[in-house]
């Protein structure tokens, strides 16, 4: 065995992130580990690369107990590990990244030439052509990806840890990822695998181990695994199937409530019509950078049209800037939470009524009980979990963040609210619970416009789906035309015309 | 070519377009006596703007600097019209002070986790208060090894004159140069200006890495000090206020970026003697008022940050655009 962890423990005020958990991994093999939010898996991670001490158990690599310090002393004894958000810097070079920290030096001085060799002979393995001396941050992340699996592996050489290495590359650049991770089992490394697709886990993984409330599981050999075993294991209960899957009874056609008609940017997005029911979902579905965020952009004025209007009941509306279309009864829960999402440093209550006070104007704050009371409804209706509201928002799980991100927007009652990628890096608890706030407010009223990369989160609670090609609305299903097949042939209907899709993409619509 | 390095030939083909120009209105610009001039005139800025370029691709900044020349200044004058000491043991003397300053507030900054610009500023009035406690009024230095140093000089062919302070700035650049660039402890520097964290996770000891960047910038402080001493001949307490702008809008001028992570020592120098040039530019016309200086720089300023400003974009746009 090459590293056996043994009733690891480790306990943080108010909870027990670990207790008594046992892992194994073997010289060559690609082991998963899975497990909601919550569940442990960053914890169990973080004892292992030392970037947490533990509170009881032991660590055994190679047979020796170790108990690594920080991630420089993890990296030294074997251990490496490569996160979700690349950890190498875009402004060094390739060659500098590689080697940081271990550059070849003459007379006390790096040497430049031995540092680009060295970087070379560390890339060649990989398939990968690539010029040394260029700045990091020219290449796409699934480059940048590779490169800090090569790092890590030339540093560490024994375990290498995954984390969510997949969550912003697209398909052909996982299938590149893959590969590497692949040879690198073949080279007999152990790989730790964390990530939230599971049909990646399925792909490429040989064990899995599930942890549940910093509890062991199972682990097994994944061969014996069934799709609903594993995720049954994940959430200690069956999935309620008819959140993720069974689409809601279709309904009678909603009352048009919006009207956007002829939105376009130059370069963004090709002119488009949208009509929105009152309490219609609708979907937009494409692959990324086929604008999808853009169109939602466009309608909530981050990006403003250059060309269309937009009108409800009363008459036209205005779509020139966020604070108007808040004004209009808009909400938009972002992609990017971490930065366009959330204040981190404030506490989950200040999130909550951040718009709602943005909105009333920051000379009439809200008396603090009210806040108090607001943020307490939210996090008791939403089911936020937390200590408390005055806990700061950024040490939540991602799920929890979003829900008090949707939590913001309902304080403001919207009548029309965006949501890009809504469960993006949350774990398939928090998803159902999401998806089951999205049929919550609907029920209530509200219309809703969902962008997802999950076919089947979109196909779960659209009524109907618009899809976008290279910039361009190209189709709409709605009721029983909605499935995931439609969508990817919709999306996939001139692959092969190439530039053409580009340039006269409007005639497709 | 590496986009990075754009601002780097910009800064450098402004500096030579502006000398073109100056040479045809008066073809004297060309002479070694204004080159010498230029050297030994900006000596003391160019010094100190290698330890701020330091310092602002670590993704800091120091605005404390001006204070320590000052003050380094009039403790020199002080000590040496008080005690009989030599010159050599005060300037070792200073430059300690100086360096243990400067490393001192990069150790409030990183043990604090505090906002560099609030630790410096408190350093910058903290030196200024201490020169005024020493001596309100400009102390004249009278030693004759001051004498010596004032004039060494190499005359070149032309009969310009390469003063050593000039020599010495140019040193120190080389020395910044090597630093920067050839050293772990550069690559750390621009490991932290890149981002903490992943610089960090990457093996960067950064409270080290921060008390020896802002203990270099001290030290490049007082050896501007003792420079700009050598220069005036007195220690001056009110001397060189705001001279931590100019070095930061020379380091600017010199295609380092403001948020840090990016730059070359190299272009502080050429970012350094740009400046110099206006002012030689101001001098020879001598109908301008010494105030277009300023507003130069100022316009330089403005365009070298919307230049930077452009190139992100530019190879942002790039990278979106490149296939996988």
């Amino acid at each position: 065995m090459l590293l056996s962890i043994r009733s690891l423990t480790k306990v943080f005020p108010g909870t027990r992130a670990l207790d008594g958990v046992d892992f194994d991994l073997r010289a060559g093999e690609v082991h998963a580990l899975l497990g909601e939010n919550g569940a442990g898996k960053s914890t169990l991670i973080k004892c292992l690369t030392g970037a947490y001490a533990r509170d009881g158990g032991t660590i055994a690599l190679d047979g020796q107990d170790i108990d690594p310090r920080s991630t420089g002393e993890a990296q030294e004894l074997g251990i490496g590990t490569v996160y979700q958000e690349v950890n190498l810097l875009p402004n060094l070079t390739v060659a500098q990244n590689l080697l940081f920290g271990r550059e070849p030096r003459r007379f006390g001085l790096i040497d430049a030439r031995a540092m680009r060799a060295e970087a070379r002979r560390m890339l060649a393995g990989y398939g990968l052509d690539l010029n040394v001396d260029r700045d990091l941050g020219t290449y796409s992340v699934a480059i940048q990806q590779i490169v800090a699996i090569a790092r890590a592996v030339a540093l560490s050489g024994k375990v290498l840890i995954l984390d969510e290495p997949t969550a912003s590359l697209d398909a052909r650049e996982v299938e590149m990822l893959f590969g590497v991770v692949r040879d690198l089992r073949a080279r007999g490394l152990g790989i730790i695998f964390v990530s939230h697709f599971l049909n990646q886990v399925f792909d490429l993984c040989d064990r899995v181990t599930v942890l549940r409330n910093g509890q062991h599981i199972v682990t097994t050999e994944i061969a014996a695994l069934d799709r609903m075993a594993l995720i049954e294991h994940m959430l200690g209960r069956s999935l309620q199937d008819e959140v993720l899957h069974a689409r809601p009874p279709a309904r009678r056609a909603p009352d048009p409530m919006l009207h956007f008609h002829g939105l376009s940017r130059q370069g963004v997005v090709a002119p488009f019509d949208l009509t929105v029911g009152r309490g219609e979902v609708v979907g937009l579905a494409g692959l990324l950078g086929s604008g999808r965020t853009e169109s939602a952009e466009m309608i909530f004025g981050i990006r403003p049209a250059q060309t269309g209007t937009a009108q409800d009941e009363t008459g036209p509306i205005a779509l020139t800037s966020p604070r108007q279309a808040i004004a209009n009864g808009f909400g938009f829960a972002p992609e990017d939470r971490k930065t366009a999402g959330i204040v981190a440093d404030l506490s989950i209550r200040e999130n909550i009524v951040l718009g709602l006070q943005a909105q009333r104007g920051w000379m009439r704050p809200i008396p603090r009980a009210e806040q108090n009371r607001i943020a307490d409804e939210y996090i008791r209706r939403l089911d936020i979990r937390t200590s408390g509201r005055e806990k700061r928002i950024g040490d939540l799980s991602g799920g929890n963040q979003q829900k008090a991100v949707l939590a913001r927007w309902l304080a403001m009652n919207p009548r029309f609210l965006i949501l890009d990628e809504p469960t993006r890096g949350i774990d398939v608890g928090a998803h159902a619970e999401i998806l089951h706030l999205i049929h919550q407010l609907v029920d209530q009223g509200m219309s809703l416009l969902v962008i997802s990369s999950e076919l089947d989160e979109l196909i779960a609670v659209s009524d109907r789906v618009i899809v976008l090609r290279d910039r361009c609305h190209v189709a709409e299903l709605a009721g029983d035309a909605i499935s995931g097949e439609a969508i990817m042939r919709a999306i996939a209907a001139t692959d092969g015309a190439g530039d053409a899709a580009v340039h006269s993409g409007g005639e497709a619509a | 070519m590496n986009i990075r390095a754009l601002p780097l030939y910009v800064t450098i083909g402004i500096f030579l377009l502006g000398w073109f120009v100056c040479w045809l209105q008066f073809p004297n610009m060309l002479s070694t006596r204004v080159i010498g001039n230029l050297l030994t005139d900006n000596a003391y800025l160019g010094i100190v703007a290698v330890g701020m370029t330091v310092v602002i691709l670590s993704g800091g900044i120091d605005l404390s600097v001006g204070s320590v020349i000052a003050f380094t200044g009039v403790f020199i004058a002080v000590m040496l019209r008080d005690t009989g000491l030599h010159p050599l043991p005060v300037f070792a003397l200073a430059l300690a002070l100086a360096t243990g300053f400067g490393a001192a507030m990069g150790w409030l900054i990183d043990r604090l986790a505090m906002p560099a610009f609030i630790v410096t500023l408190a350093g910058m009035f903290l030196a200024r208060g201490a020169a005024y406690l020493l001596s309100i009024e400009s102390v004249p230095i009278q030693h004759p090894f001051y004498e010596t140093l004032q004039k060494a000089y190499w005359l070149m062919p032309g009969k310009g004159r390469l003063t050593l302070i000039g020599v010495l700035m140019l040193a120190t650049v080389a020395l910044g140069m090597v630093l920067v660039h050839r050293t772990r402890f550069g690559a750390s520097v621009f490991a932290l200006g890149g981002g903490e964290q992943t610089a960090r996770l990457m093996g960067v000891r950064q409270g080290r890495t921060m008390v020896l960047v802002y203990a270099f910038s001290g030290l490049m402080a007082g050896l501007s000090g003792i420079v700009f001493s050598i220069y005036t001949g007195s220690g001056y307490s009110l001397a060189t206020v705001g001279t931590e702008l100019t070095a930061i809008a020379a380091v600017v001028i010199g295609g380092t970026l403001l948020t840090g992570g990016a730059g070359y020592v190299f272009g502080t120098l050429v970012g350094v003697l740009t400046m110099g040039l206006i002012q030689t530019y101001i001098v020879f016309d001598g109908s301008l008022s010494s105030w277009w200086t300023k507003i130069v720089i100022g316009l330089l300023l403005l365009a070298f940050i919307l230049l930077q400003k452009g190139l992100l974009k530019l190879s942002e746009t790039r990278l979106a655009r490149q296939p996988v």
